[in-house]
C-alpha cells in the first residue's frame, strides 16, 4: 500500500486545498474584519484590533431585534428537527412496504426537493392571506421549511433502509416480539446513527432558511431574515460580527453532531454491543 | 396472503400519513393556489378573483421575460460547468488518491459542513474579497497587474456565477463522491492490467460510472440556480435579473397574480428540465 504517489496525487492535493481555501477563505476574512477598529469600514486595512461591533450587537438599538431573531430561529429549528426526524422516520418505515401510492409520494418528495423556494414561500403566503389567517414563523413559516428539511431526511432514510438487513427484524419478530416492539427495539437501534444525521439536516437548514420564510414568517423575523435586512442598510462591520457568531454557532452545532456520532460509535465499541451493525 | 397484502398497505399509509399530510398542505395546496392565483386580477393595492389571461399574455407579450429567462439560463450553464469541473475533481481525489477511510471521512466533512452554515453570511462574506478596495484589488494592484481598482468584481455577473459556485459545488461533489466509492476497484486495476492510461480509465471506466452522481449534482445545482433570486440581487447589486427576482419584484409590489404567472412558467421550466435530467437517472436506486 505504500507505494509512491503519482504525480498526480500532488496536483489534485493542490487543487483540493485550493477548493478549501475557496471554501473557507471568505469566512475567515470576515471573521478577521469583525475585530476591526471603531472607525474601520467594511474592508481592509484594519483600523485597530477592537471587540467594538460585537460589543455593538448587545446594544439593542443599534442592530433591532437580532435576540429575539435568534431566540426564535432556535426554537423554530428545534420544531423542525424533531418534526423532521419522527416523520422521515415512519416515512422511511412506509416506503419499505411499497404500499399503492408510494411511487406517487416519492415523486412529490422529489418535487419538494427541486421545487424553487420562492414558489413555497409564494403560495403558503397566498393561501395564509387569502383564507384570512395570519402568517406566522411557527405556522407558515414550521410548514413551509418542512417541505426543505423533510426530502433531505427522508433521503436519508431511503439510503438507510436500502443497506438494512431484514433479518434482524425476522429474528425479532421469530422470537415472538410485537410489531412496536421490533420497531423499538431492534430497528430504532440499528438506525440510530443515521437518526443524528437527519437532525443534524433539520436543525441546520431550518436554521439558515431564508427563501421559504421570506413570505410566510409574519412580523416576526427569524435570524437569516434579520441579517438579510441589515444588508440593505447596514454598512458597518456589526454585520461581519453578527455573521462571524452565527457561523460559529452553527460550527458548534455540527460539532456536538459530530461528536455524538463518535460517542456513540466510541461506546458500542467498547461495550461490545452489535447496535448499530446490521446494514448490509 | 391477500390479508397480509391489504395490511401492508393499511399501514404504509397509516406510517406516511405524517409526510402525506405535510406534503399536501405545503406543497400541493401551494402549487394550486399559485395556478390558481395566475389567472386572478389584480389591482393597485388588492388581487381579486377572475379567469383571465392578462397575467399569460402580459408575461408571453413582453420582451423582458424572454431575455430574463434567457439570462437565468445562461447563469444556470455556466454555473453547471463550472461546478461539475470543480465538483469532479474534488470528488475523484477523495475517492481514488486518498487512501484511508478516516481521511477520506475528514477530508469529505470539510467540504460539506459549510453546506450547514448560512448561505447569505457565505454571499456577505465576498464583499471585502471583491470591492473596490477589495483584498482581490489590493493584490492585483501591488503585483502590477492592473494600474486602478477593477469595478466589474463585485455587483456584476462575474460575482453572481462566483458565489453560485461558491454555494453549491458541495452539491456535486457529495453525490458523485458517493457514486465513486461504490466503484468496485477492481475494475480499475482491470483497466490498468490491460494497458489503459490513467487518463483512459478515467474516461472509459470511472466517468461512466460515476454518471449517476454527475446526473443527480447536476439536478440540484440547475434547479438551485434556476430558483434562486437572492444571490442575484444580492451579488449583482440589483443590476443583473433571473426569473426568481422577477417574481420577487412582483411580490414586492403586491401584484400576486402575475407573480404566479411567472412562478408557474418558472415551475413548468424546471419541471421539465427535471424530467428531462431523469431519464439518465434512476434516482431510487441510486439511494
Amino acid at each position: 500500500m505504500s507505494a509512491k504517489r503519482p504525480r498526480s496525487f500532488y496536483i489534485l492535493a493542490g487543487f483540493f486545498a485550493l477548493f478549501l481555501l475557496f471554501l473557507y477563505g471568505p469566512t475567515l476574512t470576515i471573521a478577521i474584519l469583525s475585530f476591526q477598529g471603531p472607525e474601520g469600514g467594511l474592508t481592509f486595512p484594519m483600523r485597530g484590533v477592537s471587540t467594538h461591533w460585537f460589543a455593538d450587537l448587545f446594544r439593542q438599538q443599534a442592530v433591532g431585534d437580532i435576540w429575539g431573531s435568534f431566540s426564535r430561529s432556535l426554537v423554530l429549528g428545534l420544531m423542525v428537527m424533531v418534526t423532521t426526524i419522527v416523520v422521515s422516520v415512519m416515512g422511511g418505515l412506509a416506503f419499505r412496504k411499497r404500499f399503492a401510492g408510494s411511487t406517487v409520494i416519492f415523486y412529490l418528495v422529489i418535487t419538494s426537493l427541486v421545487i424553487p423556494s420562492i414558489l413555497v414561500s409564494l403560495g403558503v403566503g397566498l393561501i395564509f392571506s387569502q383564507s384570512g389567517l395570519n402568517v406566522h414563523w411557527s405556522t407558515s413559516g414550521y410548514g413551509a421549511q418542512l417541505t426543505w428539511t423533510l426530502p433531505f431526511g427522508l433521503l436519508i432514510m431511503f439510503a438507510v433502509f436500502n443497506r438494512f438487513d431484514p433479518s434482524y427484524e425476522e429474528a425479532a419478530r421469530d422470537l415472538g416480539a410485537s410489531a412496536w416492539q421490533t420497531i423499538r427495539h431492534v430497528v430504532l437501534p440499528i438506525i440510530a446513527p443515521s437518526l443524528i444525521g437527519v437532525a443534524l439536516f433539520g436543525f441546520t437548514l431550518s436554521y439558515d432558511e431564508f427563501a421559504r420564510t421570506l413570505l410566510t414568517s409574519g412580523s416576526y423575523n427569524t435570524l437569516p431574515l434579520e441579517i438579510y435586512g441589515m444588508t440593505t442598510n447596514v454598512t458597518t462591520p456589526v454585520i461581519f460580527a453578527l455573521g462571524t457568531l452565527t457561523t460559529i454557532f452553527s460550527f458548534l452545532v455540527i460539532a456536538v453532531f459530530l461528536l455524538a456520532v463518535w460517542v456513540q460509535s466510541r461506546r458500542r465499541a467498547q461495550s461490545g454491543s452489535d447496535a448499530g451493525q446490521g446494514m448490509l | 396472503m391477500r390479508k397480509i397484502l391489504r395490511n401492508n398497505h393499511l399501514s404504509g399509509w397509516l406510517l406516511a400519513a405524517p409526510l402525506s399530510l405535510v406534503l399536501l398542505c405545503f406543497l400541493v395546496l401551494p402549487i394550486v393556489m399559485i395556478v390558481v392565483v395566475s389567472f386572478w386580477g389584480a389591482t393597485e393595492f388588492s388581487i381579486y378573483p377572475a379567469f383571465q389571461f392578462d397575467n399569460y399574455q402580459f408575461l408571453f407579450g413582453s420582451p423582458v421575460t424572454y431575455s430574463v429567462f434567457l439570462n437565468t439560463f445562461k447563469y444556470a450553464a455556466i454555473t453547471w460547468v463550472f461546478t461539475l469541473l470543480i465538483g469532479f475533481t474534488v470528488a475523484y481525489f477523495l475517492a481514488f488518491h486518498v487512501r484511508s477511510l478516516t481521511w477520506q471521512i475528514a477530508l469529505f466533512l470539510l467540504c460539506t459542513i459549510p453546506f450547514w452554515t448560512s448561505n447569505i453570511i457565505r454571499m456577505i462574506s465576498w464583499i471585502p474579497f471583491l470591492g473596490r478596495n477589495g483584498l482581490a484589488n489590493s493584490t492585483l494592484i501591488s503585483w502590477g497587474v492592473i494600474d486602478a481598482p477593477v469595478e466589474w468584481l463585485l455587483f456584476s455577473d462575474f460575482s453572481v456565477i462566483l458565489a453560485f459556485v461558491h454555494l453549491y459545488t458541495l452539491f456535486m461533489v457529495v453525490p458523485i463522491f458517493n457514486t465513486m466509492m461504490r466503484i468496485d476497484r477492481s475494475l480499475i486495476e482491470a483497466a490498468y492490467d490491460n494497458g489503459a492510461s490513467g487518463f483512459q480509465t478515467l474516461t472509459n471506466v470511472i466517468i461512466p460510472l460515476a454518471k449517476p452522481g454527475i446526473m443527480i449534482g447536476s439536478i440540484f445545482v440547475v434547479t438551485l440556480v434556476m430558483g434562486d433570486f437572492i444571490t442575484v440581487r444580492f451579488m449583482s447589486g440589483s443590476q443583473s435579473a433571473n426569473v426568481g427576482r422577477l417574481i420577487s419584484n412582483d411580490i414586492a409590489l403586491l401584484q400576486y397574480p402575475s407573480a404566479a404567472a411567472t412562478a408557474v412558467v418558472l415551475l413548468a421550466t424546471v419541471l421539465l428540465i427535471i424530467a428531462v435530467l431523469l431519464r439518465f437517472v434512476d434516482i431510487r436506486k441510486e439511494l
